[in-house]
């Protein structure tokens, strides 16, 4: 299985998360395609979760595990037949795996037209020095 | 550039009430929860996945275009077919290094061919949360309509 390991976060495959989660509501358990980048002050996680809107959006960080989950509900009325359907509504999530590389206390995330976007900031001990050479 | 044309209606699709088509999402479904992988088409690379439906009065085509600008998505309609084109490119990121990359982007283009003509004018476009919207009104020869059968 694919796992990449970064300095400081880790990504869960879907399989991860199912073996330790089953589903508790109706509807089906999607994983949001994601763009994991780095600079040196942080790592960027964009998630892509259309249909989500902030309120019925959850980041949860529980010992060192950053769980995403969005609920997108169905837009079809009550009487809409299906023609053809490429996707279906259901619940987006994902797990990271964050090292203490990661300032935890200052994660911050943003949803517009439907991509998350998570900034993780490194811990100061985790930045790129820039080590002077003397020469005598 | 993703090029690809949806005719629901037409021969190659199951009528939408169909046993078949809904042993097929069943189907879908069955394998995507023991796979993993989105049975939606976004895995096979076809930007953007789209829903048509109908009821009584209109049709409707969602597709999921997340995080573009809606000025930067063009819907056209030409007699029965709409065109949902445009272009998802993510913001220029400065001296960044990347560790994921699965996230659509590129010019995209699709089109969806319907049962009726339509009055482009009479369309309506909504962009919310990233999923676009189009609502089409029938025109009045497309609508159902009940005939009165009278006896002698």
């Amino acid at each position: 299985m694919a796992t990449d390991k970064t300095q400081g976060l880790q990504t869960r495959e879907a399989r991860d998360l199912a073996a330790t989660m089953e589903a508790t509501r109706p509807g089906v358990l999607l994983t949001p395609p994601v763009d994991i980048f780095e600079d040196p002050n942080a790592i960027t996680v964009l998630a892509d979760m259309p249909g989500v809107n902030p309120e019925r959006l959850k980041i949860d960080l529980h010992e060192g595990v950053l769980t995403i989950t969005g609920h997108a509900d169905a837009s079809e009325g009550p009487n809409e037949v299906t023609g053809v359907q490429e996707y279906r509504a259901g619940t987006f999530q994902r797990s990271f795996t964050l090292s203490e590389a990661i300032d935890q206390n200052q994660i911050r995330a943003t949803l517009k037209h439907g991509v998350l976007r998570l900034r993780l900031p490194k811990a100061e001990q985790a930045k790129p020095r820039q080590i002077e050479i003397r020469t005598d | 550039m993703i090029v690809r044309q949806l005719n629901p209606w037409g021969p190659n699709w199951n009528h939408p009430g169909s046993a078949y088509a809904q042993m097929r999402r069943d189907m879908d479904s069955l394998l995507e929860r023991l796979s993993g992988v989105p049975a939606d088409g976004s895995a096979a690379g076809v930007f953007p996945p789209m829903n048509v439906s109908e009821d009584p009065g209109h049709y409707y085509i969602r597709a999921l275009i997340p995080g573009i600008d809606a000025s930067q998505l063009n819907v056209s309609v030409v007699h029965q077919t709409v065109t949902v084109s445009g272009a998802r490119q993510s913001p220029e990121e400065e001296g960044v290094s990347y560790h994921r990359k699965e996230r659509a982007e590129g010019a995209f283009s699709r089109s969806v061919t319907l049962p009726a003509s339509f009055d482009g004018a009479r369309v309506d476009a909504k962009y919310v949360d990233g999923i676009l919207t189009l609502t089409l009104p029938k025109p009045e020869a497309a609508k159902p309509r009940r005939v009165t059968v009278q006896t002698s």
